[in-house]
């Protein structure tokens, strides 16, 4: 897809999160120039500061940093897990043009969530209740999106299991008695499961064996391509990030380092701790 | 200010102090303004356990007049230790009026049951309620619960029930089926049987809940709209006794009781002791109605 600078999906301007008591100085004073996001007057912890990027329709932006850099409250504060985060977040997407969504009622950012966003964690067990059938976790989704339709429901999950490779006889077992690829498989239905137009993936293939990282991924990339599902990616693996993504952010003590194409990154990196973390794949 | 005559009597009409009853008259106004709506309130300490039944002996003794005329039933029964017991108190306390009689009572307290005989408008049924929160079986923290309510996000509720028809074929809640009140709040319509969740939409009488242990009042106002949950293609259904009669008085549409005798035989006879004994005496109450009495009626 083309892409101007007019049609994005996602514009996230000045992002950010704070905790403890900031004063003018406490963003000033932190940073990668500073290796720390301590502020030296009154310690409180800049997650992260002034984070503008915009992602568009059907893209796959990846951001990768060490860990603390700040990459995962990002998709948090984006995704409404964390609250009281400043900035601005405009999504392109009736009736929420033009409205800065972190600035909505619980209920708004609750629509939000189930009718244009999907999220999958790292851990299953943040994404799924383990103690419902993965058929229900999926159903809880589609419910949310005002589907009371038992047969329906049924029929819908059981694509979507079918699509993310899980047995469909596993429809009406709990994920707590899966393997770890395939609670993440489940986990990955239930994120897709109103076909929203943006999700999160955060460390989704850390713990994970080698091959059924593959797997996943694989998955992942087919997703894409056939949905055109926008991705925002966060991992510390850039061999994650080589695969999946076509841009890339690099952030490091809570800033935004470095952002390009994801080849160009991995080549030519300009920032020295890009540099560093290129130079670190072994 | 101390009264010369505090003392003259040793309690109060209707035991509880005036301030606090005026207090749980007004929780009662809030409730009935905001049907379904759980409206937290002092439940003060009763000569009974929390648990026993305090929650609808604050409704009844904080709503009772002098004029009043008073009916208690536990699962159905005038005769059980739980409403005798309660009976006697309210009666020392206030002096009312008490009766067995359905349609004669203005103030009808229960526990797990309404009558069969219909309600009219000038009676108020008072139930005892021992779990007022219908999410809890699926978020155990009450501030979580809270916040559900207030945002009407009740995606855990309707998932608890696909997983119940998943895993057994059907809903299996035989009491205090979740209610939607009104179009708006869900309800735990304290634990009464299927049978009686349709008598509660559009009922003319007055539906008050209180629930002394977890100190929360709600209500049902008259006319108001109580549906049951359930989905489009898995629909709500009442008790099914499949045309069994009651024993004693032949009669087929209505909750039955299952009894076995010592010699092992069993019988099945009406739940509600006032309806079986106005029947046994050749009367005719007037019951509830409602479309699934009516659907049974078919079947039969």
């Amino acid at each position: 897809m083309k892409h101007n600078s007019e049609n994005w999906l996602l514009k996230v301007e000045g992002l950010t999160k704070i905790y403890g008591t900031a004063n003018a100085n406490s963003i000033e004073k932190t940073g990668p120039l500073f290796d720390s996001n301590i502020c030296p007057e009154t310690n409180a912890i800049v997650a992260c500061a002034d984070i503008n990027f915009e992602l568009f329709p059907g893209e796959v932006l990846g951001i990768v940093g060490e860990s603390g850099s700040g990459k995962s409250t990002i998709v948090k504060m984006l995704y409404f897990d964390m609250e009281h985060a400043d900035g601005t977040v405009l999504f392109n997407k009736a009736p929420y043009i033009g409205k800065n969504i972190l600035k909505e009622s619980n209920q708004s950012k609750r629509a939000i969530r189930n009718h244009l966003m999907g999220m999958v964690y790292q851990n299953p067990r943040d994404g799924l209740n383990f103690k419902f059938t993965s058929g229900g976790n999926i159903a809880e989704k589609l419910i949310m999106a005002g589907n009371y339709h038992v047969g329906t429901i049924r029929d819908k999950a059981t694509n979507l299991l079918e699509k993310t490779e899980v047995p469909v006889l596993r429809l009406d077992d709990l994920p707590a008695h899966f393997s770890g690829g395939m609670q993440q498989r489940v986990q990955i239905s239930k994120a897709i499961a109103n076909h929203p137009p943006l999700l999160f993936l955060d460390e989704v293939t850390t713990g994970l064996d080698v091959s059924v990282q593959a797997k996943v991924l694989d998955l992942i990339r087919e997703l894409q391509q056939e949905l055109g599902i926008a991705m925002i990616v966060v991992s510390h693996d850039l061999s994650v990030i080589r695969m999946l993504t076509d841009r890339t952010l690099v952030m490091k003590n809570g800033r935004i380092v470095e952002q390009g194409l994801t080849d160009q990154i991995l080549q030519d990196p300009q920032h020295p701790y890009t540099q560093l973390l290129v130079s670190s794949i072994l | 200010m101390i009264e010369e005559n505090k003392f003259a009597t040793h309690y109060r009409f209707a035991f509880i102090d005036e301030a606090t009853k005026r207090e749980i008259r007004r929780k009662l106004l809030k409730a009935i303004a905001i049907p379904g709506y759980q409206v937290p309130y002092s439940s003060p300490e009763m000569p009974i356990a929390r648990g026993w039944g305090t929650g609808g002996l604050h409704v009844t003794l904080a709503i009772i007049g002098p004029k009043d005329i008073f009916k208690i039933i536990d699962q159905g029964s005038d005769a059980s230790v739980n409403a005798c017991n309660l009976r006697n108190f309210v009666h020392t306390m206030t002096g009312v009026e008490t009766t067995l009689d359905t349609n004669k009572a203005t103030i009808i307290q229960t526990r797990h049951r309404i009558t069969e005989e219909v309600l009219n408008k000038n009676q108020i049924f008072v139930y005892q309620v021992p779990q007022p929160e219908p999410l809890r079986s699926v978020e155990r923290y009450e501030n979580k619960t809270r916040q559900m309510h207030g945002e009407a996000d009740y995606a855990k509720m309707w998932v608890s029930l696909y997983e119940q028809y998943v895993r057994h074929g059907d809903i299996m809640l035989g009491a205090g089926y979740p209610v939607k009140v009104n179009g708006r709040y869900i309800m735990a319509p304290s634990p009464i049987p299927r049978w009686d969740i349709p008598n509660l939409n559009n009922s003319e009488a007055i539906h008050l809940f209180g629930a002394g242990r977890e100190k929360r009042l709600y209500a049902v106002p008259p006319y108001t709209k109580v549906e049951p949950l359930e989905f489009e293609d898995v629909k709500f259904h009442i008790e099914d006794f499949k045309g069994i009669p009651c024993f004693r008085t032949g009669y087929k549409k209505a909750f039955l009781d299952e009894l076995y005798y010592d010699d092992g035989s069993k019988h099945y006879v009406i739940n509600d002791s006032n309806f079986l004994d106005k029947l046994a005496n050749k009367e005719t109450p007037i019951q509830h109605e409602n479309a699934y009495l009516n659907k049974l009626d078919h079947e039969a």
